[in-house]
């Protein structure tokens, strides 16, 4: 066995119970240690990431990174057809290259042979006797060199029986029996929305508009591929280092597929470099853990770019048809709205990315009748499941579209059409639910209203033009354009899901400075989560010093690094374990000075009579003070599956934006030149981090109004690279104005609203709404191309 | 896999006599993406940016460049942006400025890609690719003959690229690419013109819309006849829409991921028109700064 290069992991960590759990007894090289966060900055402030000089240096660890003396290398054999049977399959040859150590294929699962994420389970962890969507892992190949692997995957010989592959979403619902693409069907979730009497309305409707709309494959196109580190441990466990998530359902679905029992697991989070929702489900953690079982040695699996296309699931591409009624002033009378949503072969998240399709479908304006369709169909294109946006950022595209067409109509102004039938604090979703907290949507157009228009473009300068230094134009064929667009996210989970954070803080004196560690299992990715949990602990404690703890999963669960809601979830669980932690100091100052009228006011404690007592570390002197709390949002509820009705979010969130573009009508070129937004946030926790998620969720938007697709045809993939999957550069993505608006929300803590995913949606009909200003054309269809604005 | 790193120029010639099958690599922005990609093995890399020779360049006894196949992009732009504008533009919507830094013109010829950038000016100034080989020396290759057919040229096994020679522009010059994001971006489709007074010509290169690169003949034959030389008046819109039309009909577009055929042939015509312009208002323009 190798030397252990670094062994802080070695340490006995106790669970709030007292029981021992077992750590990994050697760590790898270039794994997560201890962070040190110390310096100012509490609640409110904008202090620097801890790990920030890291990453800009280059130094920080990601999950490739991963070294340990003695590893193989893990490779994936995967299909390459969309649908076919597996008639033959031959491991000889690979395994007779020298260096290779094992070839695995179904049969060697050692436990359950199927996993999924919201607990289908109909997920293969290696294909059984079909395939069912090109990239399908088919067979594991564990070798001393990661070239030797590569080649021995080309001396696996699997005998195809291809079939006709089922890529019709509309045609899978048309016939759902007949188009099975695999046992549980068919259509994935049909979700209907059922509010008033469509039918009776569309005859008092004075203006009727409609639309079809199409929103292509995103991907997250984070720049960090999967990748970890899975280790035997000598009592017959295992331990992962991986980039993902969400390590406590990681684990949920790794332990039956390998065998082992939860707790015989131990996983730590590996450095991630992006995630988007494409790390919730697993990649190569079954994998590498079979292939590190099976060979007794540390395994590594790094996907490279064009395998990491075949290795995550992708934003659903939607097909959707909208009617709206209004009055001739404009007042929305109803809403007569198809969503189909392509999740590919597998549920992954469909179930939920559909949920949220069907209640936001209309999103945040008041609309007396509603009637919404929503599914979720099985196909053998790509996988689809969660992304930035989930579900919410289809149906924004067409209901943003739909009120501009309303807007034309009723000769309105787009901002006018939709302060008029814009939800506020009380008013009811298309579920139902009552938002009870904030919601001021007209105020936040208003504002944005009034933010200045950008100067026409220095056409002096080749950049400031759409084509930039590939010179199209010299300032020929270009027009102007504004669009607005308006979105709502649900924030956390919904439907009934109890996602609820762990964390576990603790207080002592270090080096004479009281010193807080935080320990959860939260995944930062790149969010700025860590620099939080740091700022919380400052502000809770009165401390200095902060230490975060890697991630891992001898601490309680932390949910997913998704929805928004790591600020909210796990910044609570953080801020109710510091005031525990508070709460028993503050008992031993009273103890100890017998007044018991006490607050901790920064570092000090203060009697309300007898004013300052003593410092954090006077009260401390040599003790510890450890607190475990988890913390859950309020309850919610499961949508009626034949009217759609019910409390099913948590927290709701708006953003608007106004983008403004240049575009060359002659050649289909677009410059966006400027993008403004209003978001309402409840209370600006950091607020660089924040500009950093809108500015970056609104990058991922323009992304996908411009020109990020996977595309597919007869369900292959034509274009699985960063040549040919576009995103935008820093000549793509223009300056932004913010307004940033602090409405708390009285059920979150500190009274934040999350704030990752709302920019994301309504960045992309605003830049659409502003190339159709521009150049007049429907463009019913994310990402626009060239082609469809001079066809 | 070998890897051959030579010293000298004619060391590099008896590495690739001796190796006919070993890839040249300069910056290896083309090269290296496809052996990672397990596109292609080959059976030796010839690493090439070690001999000083090639990353020169000169002005010969008759006045024209002689560019070292070696010469960065950002040198092309830096050094030779004056004298070769065309060629400078192209290279300058190659890729980021780390690619700029590795990335070569004589690479670009290696790869012979129906999208490399540098293709277009080449062929719109005549440019000669001057090939070497230790057994038969010299061979002058004009970029119009070089492209044979996708990702081919006409280099022999044992040839190497050793320089580009073209004379420094006698007339305005332009590059123009449709991408579909403004930076770091594959061409959907290029152009380039060159306008050259001296000898009452146009020249023109078509990019990203055939097998090969290739220049739109008809096109250059038609305009170098309808242009006012001498009295430098307004370009007449019938003539640019005409000279658009036959730089359309002189690309073999395809279908793909990056765009169709018929948008490459409307964006070729649109590109056509608009660098005609630019390049006759800046031929007008020099005629006024004179007089």
């Amino acid at each position: 066995m190798a030397t252990p290069v670094r062994t802080p992991g070695g340490t006995p960590v106790r669970t709030p119970g007292g029981t021992p759990v077992r750590t990994p007894g050697r760590t790898p090289v270039r794994s997560p240690g201890h962070v040190a966060a110390h310096g100012h900055g509490g609640v409110g402030d904008s202090p620097p990431r801890p790990d920030g000089t890291l990453k800009v240096a280059g130094e920080f660890a990601y999950a490739s990174d991963l070294w340990i003396d003695g590893m193989l290398w893990g490779a994936t054999l995967r299909s390459p057809h969309p649908r076919a049977r597996i008639v033959a399959l031959d491991v000889g040859p690979a395994l007779a290259l020298p260096g290779v150590r094992a070839v695995l294929t179904h049969e060697d699962v050692p436990g359950s042979r199927f996993f999924g994420i919201d607990g289908t389970g109909d997920q293969p962890v290696l294909a059984i006797d079909q395939v069912r969507h090109e990239g399908e892992p088919i067979a594991l190949v564990a070798a001393d060199h990661p070239e030797t692997a590569r080649r021995a995957l080309k001396r696996i010989a699997v005998g195809f029986e291809v079939l006709e592959p089922i890529t019709d979403a509309r045609a899978v619902i048309a016939d759902p029996e007949g188009l099975r693409v695999q046992p549980l069907g068919g259509i994935t979730r049909y979700q209907p929305v059922r509010v008033g009497d469509v039918d009776a309305a569309r005859a008092r409707a004075e203006v009727v508009v409609s639309g079809d709309f199409e929103v292509g494959i995103q991907d997250q196109a984070f720049l960090g591929p999967e990748s970890g580190l899975a280790m035997p441990s000598e009592d017959g466990g295992l331990d992962l280092y991986v980039s993902t998530q969400w390590m406590h359902n990681d684990l949920k679905q790794i332990a039956p597929c390998l065998g082992l029992a939860e707790d015989e697991i131990h996983m730590t989070l590996a450095g991630v470099g992006g995630a988007f929702g494409g790390r919730e489900d697993l990649s190569m953690q079954i994998h590498a853990g079979m292939l590190a079982l099976h060979t007794g040695r540390p395994v590594k699996m790094s996907y490279n770019r064009h395998e990491s296309f075949f290795g995550h699931v992708h934003r659903h591409p939607a097909s959707m048809r909208y009617e709206y009624g209004a009055t001739a002033d404009g007042g929305l009378v109803y809403a007569d709205v198809e969503i189909v949503l392509d999740g590919g072969a597998y549920t992954s998240s469909t179930l939920n990315v559909t949920g949220n399709a069907a209640s936001l479908g209309v999103g945040p304006y008041e609309i007396p009748n509603i009637r919404i369709d929503a599914y979720g169909v099985y196909t053998n294109n790509p996988p689809c499941g969660a992304m930035r946006g989930f579900g919410a950022v289809q149906a924004c595209f067409a209901y943003e579209a739909m009120m501009d067409k309303v807007a034309a109509a009723c000769g309105l102004s787009p901002l006018e059409v939709r302060r008029r039938n814009a939800v506020s604090q009380g008013s009811r979703l298309a579920t139902g639910q009552v938002i009870d907290a904030p919601a001021p949507l007209a105020e936040m157009l208003t504002r944005l209203e009034a933010i200045p228009m950008p100067p026409a473009a220095d056409a002096s300068d080749l950049r400031n033009l759409p084509g930039g230094v590939s010179q199209t134009t010299h300032g020929e064929g270009v027009v102007r354009g504004v669009g607005y667009g308006v979105g709502i996210k649900n924030i956390c989970f919904s439907e009934g899901f109890d996602d609820l954070s762990t964390a576990r803080v603790r207080l002592e004196v270090i080096g004479g400075e009281a010193t807080a560690l935080v320990h959860t299992a939260a995944a930062e990715v790149g969010q700025g989560l860590v620099t939080l949990e740091a700022q919380i602990a400052r502000t809770e404690l009165g401390v200095r010093r902060v230490t975060l703890a890697p991630a891992d999963t001898t601490v309680g669960d932390a949910g997913s690094s998704s929805a928004s809601r790591q600020s909210y979830m796990t910044g609570g669980a953080v801020k109710t374990a510091c005031e525990a932690v508070r709460g028993v100091l503050l008992e031993r100052a009273a103890a100890r000075f017998g007044h018991h009228d006490l607050t901790l006011v920064g570092g000090t404690v203060v009697s309300r009579e007898a004013g300052e007592l003593a410092s954090l570390e006077e009260v401390l002197g040599d003790a510890v003070i450890e607190e475990t709390r988890e913390y859950h949002h309020r309850p919610t509820q499961k949508m009626d599956p034949a009217t759609g009705q019910g409390n099913s979010h948590t927290q709701l969130a708006l953003c608007v934006h106004r983008a403004v573009v240049d575009v060359d009508t002659e050649l289909g070129l677009v410059k966006v030149v400027e993008m403004a937004a209003v978001q309402d946030v409840g209370k600006i926790l950091n607020r660089l981090s924040l500009e950093g998620q809108i500015h970056g969720g609104s990058a991922q938007g323009l992304g996908l109004a411009l020109m990020e697709e996977i595309v597919v045809s007869g369900g292959v993939v034509r274009n699985p690279s960063f040549t040919d999957y576009l995103i935008p550069t820093i000549l793509d993505m223009p300056p932004m104005r913010l307004d940033i608006l602090e409405n708390p929300d009285p059920a979150a803590p500190y009274g934040l609203r999350g704030a990752g995913e709302p920019p994301t949606l309504s960045s992309t009909p605003a830049i659409v709404a502003a190339i159709r200003d521009a150049t007049g054309r429907a463009l019913g269809r994310v990402p626009v191309r060239p082609e469809h604005i001079v066809a | 896999m070998d890897f051959l790193r030579p010293l000298t120029w004619a060391d590099a010639l008896a590495a690739k006599a001796a190796h006919p099958g070993a890839t040249p690599i300069q910056g290896g922005t083309d090269v290296m993406v496809e052996i990672n990609f397990d596109a292609r093995r080959p059976e030796a890399l010839l690493d090439l940016t070690s001999v000083p020779e090639l990353t020169e360049h000169e002005t010969l006894e008759d006045g024209t460049l002689r560019v070292g196949a070696g010469v960065p992009y950002a040198r092309l732009i830096a050094d030779l942006g004056d004298r070769l504008p065309g060629l400078a533009q192209a290279a300058r919507t190659v890729g980021s400025p780390q690619i700029r830094n590795r990335g070569t013109a004589g690479g670009n010829l290696g790869a012979a890609s129906p999208a490399g950038d540098c293709h277009p000016p080449l062929l719109a100034s005549d440019a000669v690719v001057e090939a070497e080989s230790s057994a038969r020396g010299t061979r002058l290759i004009p970029a119009a003959e070089f492209y044979l057919g996708v990702k081919r040229n006409a280099l022999e096994p044992d040839e190497l690229i050793r320089a580009i020679r073209t004379a420094p522009a006698s007339g305005p010059q332009y590059f123009s690419k449709i991408g579909t994001r403004n930076a770091m971006v594959i061409a959907v489709c290029s152009f380039a013109i060159a306008l050259h007074p001296g000898e009452r010509r146009v020249g023109t290169g078509v990019g990203s819309a055939a097998p090969t690169p290739r220049r739109a003949t008809a096109a250059e034959e038609y305009l170098s006849g309808e242009l006012d030389w001498d009295g430098r008046g307004p370009l007449p819109d019938p003539v640019a829409r005409r000279f658009g039309e036959l730089v359309r009909e002189a690309a073999a577009p395809i279908d793909d991921v990056r765009g169709t055929a018929d948008y490459r042939r409307h964006a070729l015509a649109v590109l056509a028109r608009r660098t005609l312009a630019w390049a006759w208002n800046d031929h007008r323009a020099t005629r006024e700064e004179a007089s």
